[in-house]
């Protein structure tokens, strides 16, 4: 077949940013079948698959994308699905651009092949058409125990379930997904989306407990106790950071946590769930991450007048994906870079009426390489607002770690793992944010791949 | 599902529920929480355990039908399930070994909490002065069961119709100035009265728990929604409460941060549609 040469990616369609600022249904509407096959031209096949390097679950990229070029989406499906437990969800999340697309070798000379929307169209097309049950596989009679239902422990729970394990997650919501469900938004990742990837964990035999918070009504210790012979510890990032500033308790103060669970979670956004959220008209996010882009966006589709990113450093220096940045301005959120809150201000009431903010330059790079910011003195002013969410970040939850024996934590309270994510404690193994502090879906699931793989081994030859 | 299997009404507002729920009845102390949600579209809200039962397996809860969540759970009966509970949350409440002699102090609703912990205190031998404040005769509850487990029980009605006129804080003065030494004073009830009850202990120096009950979601430490100024410091009511010493809690701003959804809550339920005549919810 002939290769499409063309320098740029295929373009794929998108709601129309001022209607979408107002809604909450999915932004990007994906590739159609011709627009997949089409794209699929793109690809080189390079013999050396420099994108399959940059993939943290390894997906056999040349290959599926060769199968979808050819017409054969089921082909291609399978492909992913054998190293990728949810690639509906990594199509849309995963930052693409440092990793598969970052590597691609049509990214030299133009832009790289778009992997992620390929993978995102197999995934959606093959849900759409109705594909058949996975079958559980043979039972090997051995029990392992997953804590958290979130990226990293679904796709352990997944990898190990296919191998024949009798795998059983514990998740301390009412719903399984993590931050999959409670922190990406509708519209960049619809629920029903996940929940079909959740389900079809649950075909291959994956057993979900919810509203079981392990290290309270469970110990990792007693889970032992019942018989499970290895324990994955995926409880995700946990405690929400606050500034430290005067006026963080005033109402109207959310960290992006709970903002975000309300919304995404918790569905405040439908009239007929039960579940309150402030109607703001100015609100101010403050950071710079893909997490403050989501709380952002969600604000404005909440209805807001106004919504703000502050943030102390300039866009350069923003951990969040060019495409969020991207997208949000196009919506209409209104970027206050080098700017740093000093002092939130409430009304007689105790609610939010502002943001006092003083103005930031860059100096001299800090330990993450990036310029970090100076005060101009002098330089406060204060920005009208009666919402504001805290993006900042996040620490890990110490609810495992102080309820369970012989699991070492770094100083950040991260659980220490070796490269094949044992912790200090025999048969515990661990990966995702509980291990990185806050980082991406797909690493957590590399994370959760590599344990499955080890804990394999270590029950085996037990 | 968590089935009930015993539903009283202990007052108009007040309902006691027990319901199965064998690993949180399983670990469940004094002072611990649950968090419930009653149906698919509610909310998590937080209940404090009034008691557990290990053999049975049980939780029992006691609550006021005061907001929406509540009364969707108050109209689940026996043989029903409610969707989600999650527990036991919370860190369970902590005496010194040498207390001798205790105040526990309830108001309203809150008196199904300092029951167990009364319960609790009398089974270790402690001597309880328990003083029960309610609004009027008619909303007294538990006072059977109270009295068993205290060493002299004290009822106060706002009104008067029943027991001492006047609230907790009169009986708890007088009975300090009178020269009874408390080690502790424990206070559950609405936030003034745990404040007021706390502007009575403070001169005299005598350590006195408050049990809180901000707003949640999750109940492990993620959201920060139940965060609470003690000593200054921002402290989560779910992981390092719900307990805490009251003399250090920040009350107004809690009571601030308690009311944020009230106006928009009491407006919907108020609001009655122009298109159907019905009400949200209803």
């Amino acid at each position: 077949m002939a290769k499409n040469m063309s320098m740029t990616k295929t373009p794929v369609a998108e709601q129309d940013p001022k209607v979408r600022a107002r809604n909450f249904k999915e932004v990007t509407l994906g590739y159609t079948l011709e627009e997949a096959m089409l794209e699929a031209g793109r690809c080189l096949n390079c013999k050396n698959k420099p994108c399959v390097s940059g993939c943290p679950v390894g997906v056999r990229i040349p290959e599926f994308i060769e199968k979808l070029a050819a017409g054969d989406v089921e082909g291609a499906y399978e492909i992913i699905k054998s190293t990728n437990g949810l690639p509906a969800v990594c199509g849309r999340v995963c930052p693409q651009e440092n990793q598969c697309e970052g590597k691609c070798v049509r990214g030299i000379k133009g832009e790289p092949v778009a992997i992620g929307r390929l993978e995102r169209f197999c995934a959606d097309y093959m849900r759409e058409k109705g594909t058949a049950k996975v079958s559980k596989p043979e039972s090997n009679g051995h029990k392992v125990a997953v804590v958290g239902a979130g990226p990293s422990g679904l796709t352990c729970a997944g990898d190990l379930a296919k191998l024949g394990y009798d795998v059983t997650v514990f998740e301390a919501f009412h719903t399984a997904g993590g931050v999959l469900m409670y922190g990406i938004p509708e519209f960049r990742l619809p629920k029903a989306v996940v929940q079909n990837e959740i389900d079809s964990l649950k075909d291959l035999g994956v057993n979900i407990m919810t509203n079981m918070v392990i290290g309270k009504v469970l110990s990792v210790d007693e889970l032992f106790d019942m018989g499970y012979e290895a324990c994955f510890i995926g409880s995700g990032a946990g405690l929400p950071r606050f500034m430290g500033i005067e006026g963080e308790s005033l109402v109207g103060v959310y960290s992006a946590n709970e903002y975000l669970t309300r919304i995404n979670l918790m569905k405040a956004y439908l009239d007929d769930y039960d579940t309150p959220i402030k109607r703001s008209k100015a609100v101010a996010v403050v950071g710079g991450g893909n997490v403050a882009m989501d709380a952002a966006r969600s604000a404005m589709r909440l209805g807001a007048e106004h919504v703000y990113i502050i943030y102390r450093r300039s866009e350069a220096e923003m951990p969040a994906r060019r495409e969020e940045i991207h997208h949000a301005k196009e919506e209409g959120i209104e970027f206050m870079l080098l700017n740093n809150p000093v002092k939130i201000i409430g009304d007689e009431k105790g609610y939010v009426k502002g943001i006092e903010c003083v103005k930031m330059e860059l100096g001299e790079p800090d330990a993450s390489g990036r310029r970090s910011p100076v005060e101009v003195e002098g330089s406060n002013f204060v920005v009208d607002v009666d919402t504001v969410v805290m993006s900042i970040g996040t620490s890990p939850n110490p609810l495992i770690r102080t309820t369970t024996h012989g699991i070492e934590a770094n100083k950040k309270g991260c659980l220490v793992v070796d490269e094949n994510m044992c912790t200090t404690r025999e048969g515990v193994y661990a990966g995702g944010d509980a291990v990185t502090g806050a980082a991406t879906v797909i690493l957590a699931m590399g994370a959760g791949k590599q344990a499955a793989k080890s804990i394999d081994e270590y029950i085996k030859n037990k | 599902m968590f089935e009930i299997l015993q539903k009283r009404n202990l007052n108009d507002q007040v309902v006691l529920m027990e319901f199965s729920a064998p690993f949180i009845a399983k670990k469940a102390q004094a002072g611990q929480f649950i968090i419930f949600r009653a149906d698919e579209k509610g909310e998590r809200v937080p209940l404090t355990i009034a008691d557990y039962d290990r053999e049975k397996g049980t939780i029992t809860i006691i609550f006021q039908t005061i907001g929406r969540s509540t009364m969707q759970l108050a109209t689940l009966n026996v043989g029903d399930s409610i969707l989600d509970v999650v527990g036991p949350l919370g860190v369970a409440t902590h005496f010194d070994e040498n207390v001798k002699k205790v105040a526990v102090v309830g108001g309203g609703v809150g008196c199904a909490i300092a029951y167990p912990q009364a319960k609790m205190l009398h089974s270790k031998g402690v001597e309880v002065d328990l003083i029960a404040g309610f609004r009027s005769k008619d909303i007294v509850i538990l006072e059977d069961e109270m009295r068993a487990v205290s060493t002299n029980l004290y009822i106060t009605t706002d009104d008067g119709t029943y027991g001492t006129k006047g609230f907790v804080t009169n009986v708890l003065k007088e009975l300090i100035e009178k020269g009874n030494k408390y080690d502790a004073v424990v206070a559950i009830g609405p936030v003034p009265m745990m404040k007021f009850v706390c502007e009575v202990t403070r001169p005299y120096n005598i350590k006195t728990i408050v049990s809180l009950n901000p707003i949640m979601i999750d109940g492990t430490g993620m959201c920060g929604g139940c965060r609470v100024t003690v000593d200054g410091k921002i402290k989560y009511a779910c992981v390092d409460g719900p307990d805490f010493d009251g003399h250090k809690v920040d009350f107004d701003e809690l009571m601030r941060r308690n009311a944020s959804y009230k106006e928009r809550e009491a407006e919907e339920r108020n609001h009655v549609c122009r298109l159907t005549g019905g009400k949200r919810n209803g």
